[in-house]
């Protein structure tokens, strides 16, 4: 795979928590509309990767150009405004704020982009009816299931209309079925808006929703488009 | 076929009695099956045949008289070729991809890269398996999902066989 | 409790002690021997608590403290009230030293023995001071040693010869010497008494507190220490999630929910008796830091404070029960199952009823009470003990009223306003109790602060009386004891000369008598005042159209008086003479005719405040010096730009008079028992809403450290810092306004009913209001302002890894 017309580039990431590596020099491309599952066996760096290409952490060596801007030479500042505006978010648990209900929470990136409390809200609820939550909009988190709550997570990462969305390991917390689900709503909703998909998975299953795999062995990232 | 690749990987240390080469098999593969003495001997000539073993020398002694056989260079690139393709997905591969892996082990080869490569074939199947269940009814999800289940369970077996090749390699080398 | 573990579990009506002390000592052990984490917590919970028990056990030991201080004052009072003590050989003759440094006042006594026998002397010093010398207490040796001091050291023209030991001080910091002057010099001291033992001899109580001051006390007893033990409670809970989760653990080991809440209760003992300790260690550190701290000239030596022994040993038993109390209570309203913790998803709705109820009992209290507090009204300590259990029931039950308050008020939230306020208002809609907890304090301190303060703006409105003094035509008045008119002249031009007077006014007056007895009461002779001054002087004391040198004025004093007969008249002769006791000598009359010249003229208010009436000659009409025993009066301007101008003052009358003071005129006078008492109150609130500050940021601290993952998740979707940071603020801020605003009802309403109980006319104290509004506000800050950085630090997408 050629970086040509990708959207997200990186190439030869480093990063090092204390004196573990979590990434010795890995590479990354990512095309619009395309989905990547990104694999590999736990603590080999895939979310430490998922990090460094969103700008939520600097790699201590290496670029990460998305949309032909570097993101690692960007102000905390300026990343921020790229993870509100540009990019979607999807984890495994802990995401929804607690104290706001479903619809309040798929409209917060809204609003923390200035968008009107109602315009939020309506399109918050378009979106919500899209991934099929629409009956717990008023309810709190707390009040849903995993995989209704997994399904606001989605809406909430969609509702800006990123450019990538990133997801780390989407459906960790759910059954087979719900997390099918979600990753049926979540890939037919990103590859209508044309919306790259980052998808760190350790399940084949999950994985088989993407394009293609890259896989991340001891801090390498591995595309294995390119292996055939 | 892959008795004939493993035969001939396992030549690949060096040359061999047909014999021994029975016994290494049996050692590291044959644990319910033991090879015939016959069915090696028939591998063997047809691997003389097509070229891929030539025969090293033969030593006379009490007994049968015993073919000394050596791999060849194009019997080498068979076997890189064996190993670097993926095997169809089907069930019950383990004994066939243990085999490879050992080869590879035994020959000196990345077995990691073995494994990505029959990871990436797995998954293309999923993938389309999925694809297919995505466009198909209830009858097609159910039997795409047994298919599925199945190949995630070899994929995980690839996984853990992946993370333990350190370990393999160290058993089948001493 | 499910069936399933029924078989293992004991009957619970017979848990055997030995039972209960073993799961109590698990807690114990849980709470230093889990990690980190539980260590934390425990200090937390004993810091708290010891903070609030280190109060505690100060205002316990208030009682010993004044007995102390006092008991020392006393022994050391040279003013026995009884019967006057005749000069003798073994007396010693006294007069007050006492004297003003800026804004200190500085105690003394002068003295001289009266004969060669022992004389008695005051305790803390070895010998009495010959003349010339003085005995000074360290913190006024301190004081003249110092560049502070300076100017003082020309004040005292003694020789120092030792310092005063502890059992001649009141305080550490008292600022006092005892100095020794001549006889000789005792004739320029106004008053002067003979004593022949020191101490003061009526042992026995003061008077009885003045009622409306005891109600102060009680409230303000109340309103200080009841936001301690609300402070101890909330710090019982500090960490209480995670024992949650930890106790959930054993759940799953199987104990059962009985062992659980034992094991939770051994917990909050260990951390409360670990903060009895901590607060004992606070205490005795606290102590010594308070002994030579001078607090409106009163201070304690470390040794005075002690809390008494009652009440120290009802706070060791109290302070653990209620930690206990507090912890068993906050796991009713959770079920900690195997698990996890399951908290009561809705909880229930807060009644109002019973909340409402006790202010209104408090009301209902207070109100028989309505006027009837007052001086002199019977049945007392009855009635102090139903207004102070009316006055807890109001404050009390406005801190209960709170977390509805807070509830419904935030319930009417709609999720509108912008993000920051959505997320605070959404978290405060799900856990207001926490929230309400928190402030309740506040509430309590607050809204008792105000009451006393209302109560005080009231009371010291009645006790501060206007003087009449216009501090605009003179700064300072010294009355200077001359024993002639010429000695007068003398003192006036010395002040003159002192450095920062800008302008003098001096009148030398005396008595002068008729030359015949009252024709009414032969007994006694008519007497009038003569007074001498120029005309600049005089024209501060009467109304005047014209003066010149020589000229002589007549105020009737009937006309002012009512009384009197009113012989100084133009013309007519008065007699100067009078005997040593200070009666009339009409057998050697000493006659001056007032001249015929003499005109009428009305009196005028003088800069001190007083009228003058009689006879008012200027010097060359009449020669001061004739005045046999006359009285000086400087009223003296200042020069505002002199720094010290009343010092420079102070010191030439030291050397005048060594026991002469200068008055300071101003427009009104202030009861130093209120505004200092005032001030106690204001130091205390602000001390009580500063520990309250400080558990809302555990709290506040807690909860962050709690969604520390949630925190990266915003984080990662592109969340602002100020976003974050204004929902602390907002979280912060929406339960302690609404605090104030309820404490301010409250503190009102209770105000008005004290007002009410003593008979003053209603007053509202705007600035106290302002004040602690102000205060509260000033916590929101404070605390939002703490929260900040390590929000900031939880902000880090490090939260992201999960391990």
């Amino acid at each position: 795979m050629t970086p040509a017309g990708s959207l997200l580039i990186a190439t030869s990431l480093h990063k090092t928590y204390g004196h573990t590596p979590a990434l010795d020099g890995a590479d990354f491309s990512i095309h619009p509309g395309e989905v990547v599952a990104v694999m590999g066996p736990s603590g080999s760096g895939k979310s430490t990767l998922l990090h460094c290409l969103a700008g939520i952490v600097k790699p201590d060596s290496g670029s990460v150009h998305y949309n032909g801007r570097e993101l690692t030479a960007m102000s905390d500042t300026g990343r921020s405004g790229l993870r509100r505006g540009e990019f979607g978010f999807v984890f495994q648990f802990g995401q929804l704020v607690p104290e706001l209900s479903c619809s309040e929470n798929v409209a917060l990136p809204l609003r923390l982009n200035g968008v009107k409390r109602k315009e939020a809200e309506s399109r918050a609820s378009a979106w919500m009816e899209r991934l099929e939550v629409a009956d717990v909009a008023h309810k709190r988190p707390g009040e849903v299931s995993g995989g209704q709550g997994q399904r606001v997570a989605v809406a909430r990462s969609l509702v800006t209309g990123p450019r990538v969305l990133f997801a780390d390991e989407p459906t960790g917390a759910l059954d087979s079925l719900n997390g099918e689900r979600v990753m049926e709503l979540l890939t037919e909703a990103a590859r209508e808006a044309r919306t790259a998909v980052v998808l760190v998975t350790h399940e084949a299953r999950v994985a088989a929703y993407s394009d293609r795999e890259v896989v991340v062995r001891d801090g390498k990232a591995r595309d294995m488009a390119g292996v055939r | 076929m892959s008795i004939g690749h493993t035969l001939l990987g396992l030549l690949e240390g060096g040359p061999r009695h047909g014999y021994d080469l029975k016994r290494a098999f049996d050692e590291r593969f044959g644990h319910d099956r033991p090879l015939h003495y016959g069915q090696v001997y028939s591998t063997m000539s047809r691997l003389l045949k097509n070229g891929l073993v030539e025969v090293d020398g033969i030593e006379h002694g009490g007994g049968p008289e015993r073919k000394r056989y050596a791999i060849t260079d194009a019997g080498i690139t068979d076997v890189e070729h064996w190993l670097i393709q993926p095997e169809k997905p089907e069930p019950y591969l383990q004994s066939v991809l243990y085999t490879k892996v050992v080869i590879a082990l035994l020959t000196g080869r990345d077995a990691g890269d073995l494994l990505d490569v029959q990871r990436a074939e797995h998954l293309r199947l999923m993938r389309e398996l999925t694809q297919r269940k995505r466009g198909g009814d209830l009858s097609d999800q159910l039997i795409c999902d047994h298919a599925l289940f199945h190949l995630e369970a070899d994929l995980r077996w690839l996984e853990l066989t992946a993370a333990r090749l350190g370990q393999l390699a160290k058993a089948v080398r001493s | 409790m499910s069936g399933r573990d029924a078989p293992a579990e004991e009957p619970r009506s017979r848990v055997p002690i030995a039972r209960w002390a073993a799961d109590l000592a698990m807690g114990g052990r849980f709470a230093v021997t889990g990690g980190r984490e539980s260590w934390a917590r425990t200090i937390m919970t004993a810091v708290g608590v010891g903070l609030g028990v280190a109060l505690l056990l100060l205002a316990s030991s208030v009682p010993t403290m004044y007995q102390q201080h006092n008991e020392r004052g006393d022994a050391r009072s040279a003013f026995s009230f009884g019967v006057g003590v005749k000069p003798g050989p073994d007396t010693l003759r006294v007069t007050n030293g006492g004297t003003t440094y800026r804004d200190q006042d500085i105690g003394g006594i002068l003295m001289a023995p009266d004969g060669k026998g022992t004389a008695p002397r005051p305790p803390g010093i070895d010998r009495i001071p010959a003349t010339g010398e003085m005995w000074v207490s360290p913190a006024l040796k301190d004081l003249l040693a110092s560049d502070e001091g300076k100017l003082l050291r020309d004040r005292f023209p003694y020789r120092t010869i030792g310092v005063i030991g502890d059992s001649g001080l009141a305080g550490p910091a008292e600022l006092t010497y005892y100095a020794g002057i001549s006889q000789k010099a005792f004739g320029h001291v106004d008053s002067s008494y003979h004593i022949d033992h020191w101490g003061v001899d009526d042992k026995g109580k003061g008077e009885p507190l003045d009622p409306a001051l005891l109600l102060l006390i009680i409230v303000g007893c109340v309103v200080l220490l009841l936001p301690v033990l609300i402070f101890i409670a909330t710090a019982a809970r500090f960490g209480g999630e995670r024992r949650d989760r930890r106790l959930a653990a054993l759940r799953l080991v199987g104990a059962d929910i009985h062992m659980t809440r034992r094991i939770a209760a051994g917990e909050s003992l260990f951390g409360a008796l670990f903060g009895l300790a901590v607060g004992g260690g606070l205490f005795l550190l606290g102590r010594e830091l308070v002994s030579g701290v001078d607090v409106w000239g009163i201070s304690f030596f470390a040794s005075d404070i002690v809390p008494s022994a009652p009440l120290a040993l009802a706070i060791a038993a109290a302070v653990p029960a209620s930690a206990v109390m507090v912890t068993l209570i906050a796991l009713r309203g959770i079920a900690i199952e195997p698990l996890g913790v399951v908290r009561n998803a809705k909880p229930k709705r807060r009644r109002l009823w019973w909340r409402l109820l006790l202010p209104l009992l408090g009301m209902a209290m207070l109100l028989p009470l309505a006027g009837g507090f007052g001086a002199g009204s019977a049945g007392g300590d009855m009635k102090a003990y139903q207004a102070a259990a009316g006055a807890v029931l109001v404050l009390v039950g406005v801190t209960a009223l709170l977390p509805w308050v807070v509830e419904a008020v935030v319930e009417r939230f709609g999720g509108r306003g912008s993000v920051p306020w959505q997320l605070a208002t959404r978290r405060l809609q799900l856990s207001s109790g926490t929230a309400s907890r928190a402030v309740s304090g506040i509430t309590v301190a607050v809204a008792g602060a105000l009451a006393l303060q209302m109560l005080f703006a009231s009371v010291q409105a009645d006790n501060t009386e206007s003087t009449g003094q216009d501090p605009n035509r003179a700064q300072l008045m010294a009355n200077v004891p001359v024993a002639n008119g010429a000695e007068a002249r003398d003192a006036f031009a010395r002040y003159r000369a002192t450095k920062g007077v800008r302008d003098l006014l001096g009148v030398t007056d005396d008595y002068v008598s008729d030359v015949r007895p009252s024709k009414e009461d032969p007994s006694s002779v008519p007497e009038e005042a003569l007074t001498v001054a120029d005309c600049p002087s005089l024209r501060e004391v009467i109304r005047l159209t014209s003066c010149e040198n020589g000229d002589v004025f007549l105020v009737d004093s009937q006309s002012y008086y009512g009384e009197g007969e009113g012989f100084a008249k133009p013309g007519a002769q008065v007699n100067l003479a009078y005997h040593d006791g200070g009666t009339p000598d009409l057998r050697e009359k000493k006659l001056w005719t007032i001249p015929r010249s003499a005109t009428q003229v009305k009196p005028r208010q003088d800069p001190t405040g007083g009228m003058r009436t009689g006879i008012f000659a200027t010097p060359a009409a009449f020669d001061v010096a004739d005045l046999p025993d006359p009285q000086a009066v400087a009223m003296i301007r200042l020069d505002q730009k002199v720094p010290d101008a009343t010092e420079y003052v102070r010191n030439t009358s030291a050397a005048l008079s060594p026991a002469m003071d200068v008055m300071r005129l101003s427009s009104t006078s202030q009861s130093d028992e209120f505004s200092a008492i005032r001030k106690a109150l204001f130091i205390g609130a602000t001390a009580t809403l500063l520990l309250i500050g400080a558990s809302m940021i555990v709290t506040t601290l807690e909860q962050l450290r709690e969604r520390k993952r949630l925190l990266s998740v915003l984080v990662a979707f592109g969340t602002r810092r100020t976003t974050l940071s204004w929902s602390v603020l907002w979280q912060t801020a929406v339960p302690v306004v609404l605090g104030l605003a309820l404490s301010v009802a409250g503190g009102l309403a209770l105000g008005v009913m004290l007002l009410k109980m003593v008979g003053q006319p209603l007053a509202v104290d705007w600035s106290g209001l302002g004040t602690m509004t102000g205060i509260g506000g000033g916590v929101i800050l404070l605390v939002t302002l703490v929260s900040l950085p390590p929000l900031w630090r939880m902000m880090r997408p490090e939260g992201l890894r999960t391990e």
